[in-house]
């Protein structure tokens, strides 16, 4: 039996990543480097995917959002003129209410944690799940959910689609 | 101590990757092995490019350093990590020196899950493929960074090129891996001896899975319902090029239109991580390539040429393979010019030649060809493509920027999405016949 890799300290490293690369997308000032901190964040977040023994949800991660939408966030923001942008007086008008959404969400958090623990599985997931997610996951969406991954799926076409529309304006 | 020792020795019985069965001792050792067999990789590219390219030319290409120029990566390398390290004063610092770093470190990462046999592979992931095309599209971040920060006009360019350019070319990358993938869940019907059972009920994602697929299949995934198998991987072969950078793809680094592109600011070792980063990275796609369509460690012509005598032949290549590089060496040798002046290239160039012999040799060994032929059917695979990309850069001319978008979303992404569905439509051909047609039959057979 193989010792198991899902240690505290893992959990308490990834996390503790996350929580910096959080703060310092906020913090930044210059754009570029505040996409990097998010890349970051959504690395560990991928590492902590992994520790749930959920492989497939980890690469989909790191794909999609590492290496797809974030190339092309960092895209958009290097054809922006940044030296003009980093001089001018960085404002935001909504502060009280975004703290308030925060506090509100966060205080949401402590509730759950410190209230539901009966929602929570106390024991530890059977191991070997990990061999199996990805057939796990392509079975239950193309089986169980296939409706709600359809619509999904449409969903997402009409986006295209928009963005397209919006975009050229002969077609 | 005698724990330590059984620790060690238990890996050895047991058939799996040393990820697989937990032993970290052998898990160093694979990725010791991996590491020092990929940089020597890499040393041996930059000769062999340098000399295919200039013969293709007509040139003699590197002469001086060494017989043949053998020498000539080695003094690279030196006078590389001599050279003065400049970083630009108007440079962002630590996003200047992070991000060979990033490249480098995706480009190695992805070699956790190559297999080169088997058990020859660090471990093996339950989403091998999938993993593998995560790591290496985090490269294309590298490039970024380094294009950025280097706060340069010809490097940003070159970056805004580079990332355009993985971002399109990746999805049609995609598309053709998924049909490879969905291939290793469907059961042929004897075209093309795409016959036997497939994995079970779903397909895998693992690279070990995707290559056993094809042996239970008895038919690599290239000809495999003919022709989708084959376009799938001409898919792949166009899109991983462009993915590497390279000619006739290589707009981020087009040194007649940038300089040198989004690492023109770099020097040094830094530019050698660069460079180690981008050889590497072409064997790490050409390793997808190979273990998804080509049959990864399988040798060629299992179905057709089976039996023990055959097996014993096929055994026999790699050690034929070396002995063919010592007799080639030694012809060089006889070769060399008389005169003193090259005496000591001489006597290298036949020392050379007979370490080569000598490893053709202990190959010849039943106990070591049994255990490295399937390592050596995965690099001669692999080396194809190799001098393919050599090829390519001596053959092809430059793409335009609005050609390569072109040929990105308007050739290969509709032809992706098509052989998806065409894939897909040949794997619901079983399901159909057992599903409409056999009712049918019993049932106008009922009839009559």
């Amino acid at each position: 039996m193989n010792p198991p890799v899902a240690t505290p300290f893992f959990f308490y490293l990834l996390s503790g990543t996350m929580l910096i690369g959080g703060i310092l997308v906020i913090t930044r000032r210059n754009a570029v480097h505040s996409a990097l901190a998010l890349i970051a964040a959504l690395l560990a977040q991928a590492g902590l995917y992994l520790m749930l023994y959920a492989p497939f949800v980890a690469g989909v991660q790191i794909i999609l959002y590492a290496g797809g939408i974030m190339v092309l966030f960092l895209f958009v923001i290097m054809l922006v003129n940044l030296e003009r942008a980093q001089k001018e007086r960085q404002f935001n008008k909504q502060w009280l209410v975004g703290i308030a959404a925060a506090g509100a969400l966060g205080g949401l958090f402590i509730t759950i944690y410190t209230k539901g623990k009966g929602i929570f599985p106390d024991h530890a997931m059977p191991s070997g799940l990990e061999a199996q997610n990805t057939q796990g996951v392509g079975v239950l969406l193309y089986g169980q959910y296939m409706f709600a991954f359809e619509i999904a799926s449409l969903l997402l076409l009409v986006a295209i689609i928009g963005a397209v529309v919006m975009a050229k304006k002969r077609i | 101590m005698q724990p330590i020792i059984d620790y060690i020795t238990s890996y050895l019985n047991s058939n799996k990757t040393p990820g697989a069965a937990g032993n970290f001792f052998w898990a160093f050792v694979y990725i010791l092995l991996v590491f020092v067999g990929l940089s020597v990789a890499v040393i041996a590219m930059n000769w062999l490019e340098r000399k295919i390219l200039a013969h293709m030319q007509v040139r003699l290409g590197p002469m001086r350093v060494g017989p043949h120029g053998l020498l000539q990566p080695i003094a690279d390398a030196i006078k590389l990590l001599l050279k003065e390290d400049i970083m630009p004063a108007e440079a962002d610092g630590f996003v200047f020196w992070i991000a060979p770093f990033i490249v480098v470190l995706a480009a190695f990462t992805v070699f956790v899950v190559v297999p080169f046999g088997p058990t020859h592979a660090i471990t093996d992931m339950n989403i091998g493929i999938l993993f593998m095309l995560g790591v290496s599209s985090l490269s294309v971040l590298g490039i970024v960074m380094a294009g950025w920060a280097s706060n340069s006009h010809y490097p940003l360019i070159g970056a805004l090129r580079s990332s355009a350019q993985m971002v399109s070319y990746e999805v049609a990358m995609g598309l053709a891996v998924v049909s490879a993938i969905l291939m290793t869940s469907l059961h042929g019907l004897g075209l093309y001896g795409a016959g036997g059972v497939g994995t079970g009920d779903t397909g895998t994602l693992s690279m070990i899975g995707i290559v056993q697929a094809q042996q239970e299949q008895g038919v690599w995934f290239v000809f495999k319902f003919f022709p989708l198998g084959l376009i799938a991987f001409f898919i792949f072969a166009i899109a991983m090029v462009a993915e590497t950078n390279r000619a006739p793809f290589d707009l981020p680094e087009a040194e007649s239109e940038l300089t040198a592109g989004f690492h023109t600011e770099y020097s040094g070792f830094r530019w050698s991580l660069f460079f180690l980063a981008e050889y590497s990275a072409m064997i790490a796609v050409s390793s997808i390539a190979v273990t998804l369509w080509l049959g990864g460690w399988l040798r060629p012509f299992p179905n057709l040429l089976h039996g023990a005598t055959w097996d014993l032949v096929f055994n026999l290549f790699p050690g034929i393979t070396f002995l063919f590089l010592a007799a080639l060496c030694f012809y060089s040798t006889a070769r060399m010019p008389k005169h003193p002046y090259f005496k000591i290239q001489t006597m290298g160039l036949a020392g050379f030649g007979a370490m080569l012999g000598l490893i053709g040799l202990v190959l010849f060994i039943p106990a070591v060809f049994v255990r490295v032929q399937d390592i050596y059917w995965f690099a001669i695979k692999v080396a194809a493509f190799m001098y393919l990309y050599i090829w390519y850069r001596g053959t092809f001319p430059r793409y335009r920027f609005d050609q390569l978008m072109k040929v990105g979303w308007k050739i290969l992404l509709p032809m992706g999405l098509g052989l998806l569905i065409l894939t897909a439509g040949m794997g619901m051909r079983s399901e159909l016949w057992i599903g409409v047609v056999v009712p049918l039959w019993h049932w106008v057979a009922n009839i009559l």
